[in-house]
């Protein structure tokens, strides 16, 4: 692979869901890139579409959804458009995906060991049962299950909820995949299981050189864990940088509001921020800035189409404000 | 897993015991057997005597109590009008109610999982609509009224099949049963599509939501995200989780097909235990009701037993559950 | 952390207002979605219908089937479309074996079957509905007990336990209503059981507990309208079931007696002239009585769909 090429880059994604009651535009316009190795945080709220674009990238949007527009393209390779044969190559081998809720995505009636082994034989039809085992247990032992011989045959009601979300992770690993895409895995554990995740998580990142997209609505999970961040609302990017930018100096009034919510940073005692209203409908988006209700700081421009600005190398930022001068510090 | 077994075991036995009182005492109240079995003419003496040998002066509960140890023993009773051991009479029609059951069941399951699948898997199809308007018409259908017409069709008009009877019967392992030889398919082809008609429409039904139900899931989700083809998702994954509602459901109305086949048995003149219930019932043979009543009791306790059983097997979560408690 | 919970599955991407201005009440949001089906919609015409005729059936029917003056044995077993000897009266549907009009004997049929049906239905819901109430309400040992009848009556097929009480009470309507009220009542007390204790469990009673709202006022002007969704599927789909169940055991001559002819009875009596061609005898009542079921299964069939939560669109 070239390194200079991206492992995963997006651009002007569009995924629009066409139900009985309007066309709701999960994701629209969406671009961003993830190098090798690179974590990327994508954030958002519910409904913000973090997690359809994380379908979009393996090619599992549901109907009435589907991708009306834009690229995906993995390792220099488009995928929008490729036929459901080539998606199976690359889903679970080259581009794996780990669940928001560990209970819900193991199938209770299969054994860990099948459920593993179909994963790698799905790719390698014709690998040897024993060779199969082995990197099962290879891949257990790597997210740190203890006695993964015996645990592979054992059915997955039999973990505990950290311990399956640890088996998911493993049957992502299982082909050495060069993206791995994590939809919440850990808002459904607790915070010292999060913890352990996240952790092994990094570790992953650091010792194979996949690239990682984790999706989460949480920005403490990301601050530790990314090196990019982008910040969705309604189906848009509003704001994207490193880490420590955008959470040092956040552009968009979002992410201001974003980061000004999480408790902690906030003085004891004084009153936790709320972001004012609630998300649009993404039936009826506004023509201009879908957060200007909510804005504190809306101008008339905001009523415009909002033109992606780069106010610093490695900056992007999708609002009229932030390109005046003096605008970032 | 014993532990479990005793448990229902022992259970059963209780209902066991409960439904004996219930099929007792609610049968001690048919009609007046004496009048059937003593010529009108009959002077009191005699009727007297009837009354004593058949044991109908002794108060309820001695009768109950007397009917209990018995059947201990394996005596419910000799029928009135034939004056055989009634469990007898029951034991020998047996194997021939059970082959038409079993034969309805399979027909329903072959017939009614795949349409139940395709119906989940595109439920906006036409043809899936059309699959469940049938179902709606195949639950609506009275049994006996479509007996009739199948009877009408193809035994009067086209006289294709037999109308009634089983045809010839091979000895199985020492049981007579029709589906070896050639005739005696063509006679429980019928009966066997007639009392299989309701529950095809529960297993289209049962599946179907299955289906529906499990496509949504995030596990099969997560299946394709592995890689998987959509013929390993669906036949392994997805139908296996929906296989345990079906085997459950299927299995209890099994006691039900058993049940429904009475009125088969009626139309198609299969010499079943149905049909021997019907009969027995007009004519006041109080012994065979109460065999007939028990045996089914104990069928219904073994089957709701067995299902039990199969669905552990099945279903990995509720093997644990048991093994704990 | 925060306390949003991500909850949206990606295919239903959350839609923060309705698309439609106007509130809907529940009730009209119910009778959109039902107009949506057309079977549904022609199963319900076709029941008001069924029901239209029963309920006239002394006034519309052209013969009064019952009255034995009416009556010729002379036009028995005529084909359908045949006039009576004086050649004053066509029998469109023809004729039985006693020479009585088979459409006037339907619609007298449809008016005993139809009423034998809703009848056994409403009786088993006041029974079933109150006592399935009582039990999610009272908890502990009474719940366990009536649950374990409930259990115990449903693991036997509805026919067998009908068949025997049937024998032992007697033919005629009431013991028929009766024998049919003992197989269902069980259907409707764990059903309104199940969706009470569900109802239970919600913050909407909590809070009305808080108000002190008093028990009865809290289980039937709270609790009970809740319940109401499962519980029209059930008794629309009971229905059903009851008509069929009477039609079958009348069909095996231990239902109605013959002064009450019900579409089972019709059936039964044309069954023995079948074989010998005369097959409207059986043929027409059995439509009627299919006909009427369809109808009835397909307007609860879609019910239940519109109001299965879990299928929500």
């Amino acid at each position: 692979m070239d390194a200079a090429m991206p492992t995963l880059e997006v651009k002007g994604l569009r995924t629009h869901f066409f139900t009985k009651a309007g066309v709701v535009k999960a994701v629209d316009d969406v671009s961003f890139r993830v190098g090798r190795g690179e974590v990327l945080g994508l954030v958002g709220e519910s409904g913000s579409g973090k997690s359809v674009t994380g379908f979009s990238v393996l090619g599992l949007v549901d109907p009435p959804g589907r991708i009306v527009e834009g690229s995906i393209r993995f390792a220099g390779r488009e995928l929008v458009g490729i036929a459901e044969r080539q998606w199976r190559d690359i889903r679970g081998a080259k581009i794996a995906m780990i669940f928001q809720d560990p209970m819900m995505t193991l199938n209770p009636v299969l054994r860990i060991d099948t459920q593993m082994v179909e994963a790698i034989r799905a790719h390698e039809p014709r690998i040897e049962r024993a060779e199969a085992h082995r990197r099962c247990i290879a891949a257990l032992g790597q997210v740190g299950i203890p006695s993964p011989e015996e645990r592979l045959r054992a059915y997955p009601h039999q973990f505990s909820g950290g311990m399956r979300q640890r088996v998911a992770i493993a049957i992502a690993l299982l082909n050495k995949p060069d993206l791995i895409i994590a939809d919440e895995p850990t808002t459904a554990l607790d915070v010292t299981i999060q913890a352990q995740i996240l952790y092994e998580a990094q570790k992953l990142t650091r010792e194979t050189g996949t690239a990682l997209i984790w999706i989460t609505h949480d920005l403490t999970v990301v601050a530790g864990l990314a090196d990019r961040i982008c910040v969705m609302y309604a189906g848009r990017i509003v704001e994207e940088g490193s880490v420590d930018e955008v959470l040092d100096n956040p552009l968009h009034p979002y992410t201001r509001g974003l980061i000004g919510s999480v408790p902690g940073r906030n003085k004891r005692g004084s009153p936790l921020y709320q972001i004012p209203g609630m998300t649009p409908s993404l039936i009826r988006l506004p023509r201009g800035c879908a957060f200007r209700e909510r804005c504190r700081e809306a101008v008339e421009a905001c009523g415009e189409p909002q033109p992606i600005v780069h106010p610093a190398p490695g900056r992007a930022v999708r609002c009229c404000r932030c390109s005046r001068p003096g605008a970032v510090q | 897993m014993l532990v479990f077994l005793i448990r229902r075991l022992s259970q059963s036995l209780v209902v066991l015991l409960v439904m004996s009182f219930l099929v007792f005492v609610g049968v001690f109240a048919i009609g007046d057997p004496v009048e059937l079995l003593v010529s009108p003419d009959a002077d009191q003496f005699e009727r007297a005597r009837v009354i004593r040998d058949l044991g109908l002066d002794r108060p309820l509960w001695e009768q109950y109590g007397v009917f209990l140890l018995q059947s201990l023993k394996g005596d419910l009773g000799n029928s009135f009008v034939f004056n055989q051991p009634a469990l007898q009479l029951i034991l020998e029609r047996m194997p021939a109610t059970l082959e038409l059951a079993f034969a309805a069941v399979i027909i329903a399951i072959v017939i009614g999982i795949p349409l139940g699948m395709v119906a989940g898997l595109r439920p906006h199809a036409w043809y899936s609509r059309m699959i469940m308007s049938v179902s709606i018409l195949g639950f609506s259908l009275p049994t006996f009224w479509v007996g009739l017409m199948m009877i009408m069709l193809f035994a009067v008009m086209l006289g294709w099949l037999p109308a009634s009877g089983r045809g010839e019967t091979v000895d199985l392992l020492g049981v007579p049963v029709s589906f070896l030889s050639e005739d005696g398919l063509r006679h429980l082809l019928l009966p066997a599509i007639n009392l299989a008609l309701f529950k095809v429409s529960l297993v289209i039904r049962l599946t179907r939501a299955g289906m529906r139900e499990n496509m949504l899931m995030d596990y099969v989700k997560f299946a394709y995200a592995k890689g998987l083809s959509h013929g390993r998702v669906i036949f392994v994954h997805v139908l296996k989780n929906i296989l345990v509602p079906i085997v459950t459901v299927v299995g209890l109305e099994l006691g039900n097909v058993i049940a429904f086949a009475v009125v088969t048995e009626s139309i198609f003149a299969w010499p079943g235990m149905g049909k021997l219930l019907i009969d027995s019932i007009y004519r006041l043979d109080r012994p065979i009701v109460v065999a007939y009543l028990m045996i089914t009791v104990l069928m219904f306790i073994l089957i709701n037993l067995i299902v039990d059983i199969l669905y552990s097997v099945l279903d990995p979560r509720v093997r644990i559950a048991d093994v704990k408690s | 952390m925060s306390s949003t919970v991500e909850t949206a599955l990606p295919n239903a991407p959350v839609i923060a207002d309705e698309p439609i201005p106007p509130p809907q009440t529940p009730f009209r949001r119910f009778v959109s979605d039902f107009l949506e089906s057309k079977l549904a919609v022609l199963g319900l015409i076709v029941f008001a219908i069924t029901l239209v005729i029963a309920v006239l059936a002394p006034w519309i029917s052209p013969q009064n089937p019952y009255d034995l003056q009416q009556l010729d044995i002379m036009n028995g077993k005529l084909p359908p479309g045949a006039m009576d000897m004086d050649e004053t009266m066509t029998f469109l549907l023809g004729t039985d074996d006693q020479g009585r009009d088979l459409l006037s004997g339907i619609f007298y049929g449809l008016r005993i079957s139809l009423f034998v049906g809703v009848a056994s239905a409403f009786i088993s819901l006041l029974i079933g509905g109150a006592l399935g109430l009582f039990s999610a309400y009272a908890g502990g040992r009474w719940d366990s007990f009536l649950m374990r009848v409930v259990d115990l009556q449903l693991s036997f097929p509805a026919i067998l336990i009908a068949l025997i009480l049937l024998a032992v009470l007697g033919q005629g309507i009431d013991k028929v209503i009766v024998a049919l009220v003992v197989t269902q009542w069980a259907y409707y007390a764990r059903t309104v059981r199940g969706s009470a204790l569900v109802e239970r469990g919600k913050e909407y009673i909590e809070a009305a507990h808080c108000l002190a709202l008093g028990t009865r006022r809290i289980i039937f002007r709270h609790l009970f309208p809740n319940c109401l969704p499962p519980l029209i599927v059930v008794v629309t789909m009971r229905i059903a079931y009851a008509i069929m169940l009477e039609a079958t055991l009348s069909f095996l001559g231990i239902g109605l007696p013959i002064t009450e002819p019900s579409l089972g009875l019709l059936i039964a009596t044309g069954f023995e002239y079948m074989l010998s061609g005369y097959y409207w005898i059986s043929f027409f009542p059995g439509v009627a009585l299919l006909v009427t079921i369809v109808s009835i299964n397909l307007v609860g069939d879609h019910m239940r769909d519109i109001l299965n939560p879990r299928l929500q669109r």
